[in-house]
């Protein structure tokens, strides 16, 4: 069932067209709120302010809207000097650019400059769909997890990702977003716990035997697998919406409650969730894991759930996971 | 004022900087030593004239900022904080050891005054002009200024970053390019041509200056005008000889990247300390 103290959004689930919205549309929102709030709030963006959500911010504060043109290696460098002077810029552009282009940019004029520059990293994953591959990041969380000082978060949806926003703004040091493209349900409400660091649980299985963590809108299929499980094997789900620092005591404690443990994103298994949660577990207590993620392959043009599905991210692929885990957990 | 008496100590300032160089890399037994000797005029002028700064109050908001892009030269830096009283100059010798302060590239939080960290070349205009631009917005008078090597000129990133602050009218920001025409593979105009590099610059929208960087009167006179355009930033392409002050090193790309072994140092140390102001008399 899902839990309430995570006070879902219950219609998501009975209803068959569920609210949708993008997790930009949240950035776009809570970055409008941080304008008024707080007047060193900057807006960074390298010739997309329509597709990334800056454009509300952009109309409403022009003096604080900062156009850089195509050249992310200048937006990250150039939010350095605001940031180290006094500012909080967040900068914006397709993740598959920023932190894809300017990583050395990011790496020494920001994680180790440690200043507040918030990375906000649009069309994230596979579901950017029609673009194809050079527009398919699937490497960006892996890329921002190695670096020191980096906070790293993956909203699951468009209300988490305005209070994403939000708490990104207000935590001093290097923070990074990532955002997706497509419409998809919204699962949380302003009600809804969101403290960075802190994992959410969502589904919460009676005895649970496998636990599956989730990132970013594929939550939505992890709790459609539990849901869709639930008269086979109690599964639980957790919400893993910050990558870094992970909250390795609620992983822990999954873990070693259920015994069994499949991880669910939209980018590589290497370097991604799947990998962080499988360090954390293996020092302190090895379970059996499934991974649900890509699989050291770029993605290609196709509509979102074609390629979801084609590349086993979708609620059968997860439901698949949780099976086997299950039956090596047996064993 | 700028008084002939007060050359003539700049000028000796830089020398003392010249000296603190050799010692420093020489305990170090790796480092950058032709740049940074090159560059030791135009550092003692900014630490003992241009700067609006405070060693003993690195952190004052009001002070002028000073970002170093190319950080492999910062051993040059690290010589003039010193000798201004930033921290002792003994400290020096303590260059790239571990636990020191005074890391091989220059890292902000690790020495305070430092304001940026830099080595990955390329990425310091961009992060001055976003420091002026950010000080622009709140009606700031304290300037920015960014050193820059020539060789530096290849990466894309700085184009980006003259583009920007051309764009912007960023005329808060002097952009000081070390013109010694060396890089680690050999002459820039043969690994890279960089000329015609004045009028890439105007093209950016930038005002330019050249000047003789070992002439330290033109170099402060180049950052005077400076304050005066409002339209642009300025660049000052700063024309120096690489290992200045050293015979042996001088023009000598071979130079750009190691330090003086204990013996060539007693050698170049003896030089130095004989030149006493010839390095403006070749100029005069």
């Amino acid at each position: 069932m899902l839990n309430p103290a995570a006070k879902l959004n219950t219609e998501t689930f009975s209803s068959q067209t569920p609210s949708l919205a993008a997790t930009r549309d949240g950035f776009g929102k809570g970055l409008l709120e941080l304008g008024e709030k707080d007047p060193r709030v900057l807006a960074l963006c390298a010739d997309l302010a329509e597709s990334t959500r800056m454009l509300a911010f952009k109309e409403k504060y022009p003096e604080r809207y900062i156009e850089l043109g195509v050249a992310e290696q200048n937006l990250a460098a150039v939010a350095s000097g605001l940031a180290n002077y006094g500012k909080i810029p967040f900068i914006a552009s397709y993740a598959a650019f920023s932190p894809g282009r300017n990583n050395e940019q990011i790496r020494t004029t920001i994680s180790l400059n440690n200043v507040p520059v918030k990375i906000v990293g649009s069309h994230a994953g596979l579901s950017v769909g029609p673009d194809g591959a050079t527009h398919q990041a699937l490497e960006d969380i892996a890329l921002m997890r190695v670096q020191p000082n980096m906070t790293v978060l993956s909203p699951c949806d468009e209300e988490e990702a305005r209070k994403a926003t939000l708490a990104a703004a207000a935590h001093d040091g290097p923070v990074y977003i990532r955002l997706a493209r497509e419409k998809t349900p919204v699962m949380t409400t302003v009600e809804s716990p969101f403290a960075i660091g802190r994992a959410n649980l969502l589904w919460l299985g009676e005895n649970p035997q496998v636990t599956i963590f989730a990132t970013g809108p594929l939550v939505y299929q992890a709790l459609q697998a539990a849901k869709e499980l639930e008269s086979e094997i109690s599964v639980s789900v957790i919400n893993i919406h910050t990558i870094k620092p992970l909250d390795t005591a609620a992983i822990l404690a999954a873990a070693k409650n259920s015994g069994a443990v499949v991880t669910v994103e939209e980018h590589q298994i290497a370097g991604g969730l799947g990998s962080a949660v499988a360090e954390a577990l293996a020092q302190a207590y090895p379970v059996p894991i499934e991974f649900v993620g890509v699989r050291d392959q770029f993605g290609q043009s196709g509509e979102p759930a074609e390629l979801l599905a084609h590349y086993k991210l979708d609620t059968p692929a997860i439901k698949e996971a949780v099976k086997t885990v299950f039956a090596r957990k047996l064993q | 004022m700028l008084t002939e008496q007060k050359i003539k100590e700049l000028e000796l300032r830089a020398e003392a900087v010249r000296e603190t160089i050799v010692e420093m890399l020489t305990a170090a037994g790796s480092g950058h030593t032709a740049g940074p000797l090159g560059m030791a005029d135009i550092f003692a002028a900014l630490y003992f004239y241009i700067l609006k700064h405070d060693p003993h109050n690195p952190g004052w908001e009001e002070r002028d900022r000073l970002i170093l892009s190319n950080g492999h030269i910062v051993p040059v830096r690290y010589a003039a904080m010193a000798h201004a009283g930033y921290f002792p100059v003994a400290e020096c010798l303590t260059l790239r050891k571990f636990g020191s302060r005074l890391q091989g590239h220059p890292e902000r939080l690790r020495l305070p005054g430092l304001e940026t960290t830099s080595g990955p070349l390329g990425s310091g205009l961009s992060q001055a002009a976003g420091y002026a631009y950010g000080a622009r917005m709140d009606d700031k008078k304290f300037r920015v200024y960014c050193a820059m090597s020539d060789g530096e000129q290849d990466a894309g990133n700085v184009w980006e970053a003259a583009m920007f602050a051309g764009n912007n009218k960023l005329s808060n920001l002097t952009a000081i390019v070390d013109r010694n025409n060396i890089q680690i593979n050999g002459m820039t105009e043969h690994v890279m041509p960089l000329e015609h590099l004045r009028a890439k610059y105007e093209a950016f929208n930038w005002h330019v200056i050249e000047v003789d960087g070992h002439n330290i009167r033109e170099f402060v006179d180049a950052t005077e005008q400076a304050k005066a355009i409002y339209e642009r930033p300025t660049v000052i392409i700063a024309h120096t000889i690489p290992g200045k002050g050293i015979k042996e090193i001088e023009f000598d790309y071979r130079w750009h990247g190691k330090p003086p072994s204990k013996e060539e140092a007693q050698k170049f140390l003896a030089e130095l300390r004989t030149l006493k102001g010839k390095i403006a008399s070749e100029h005069e």
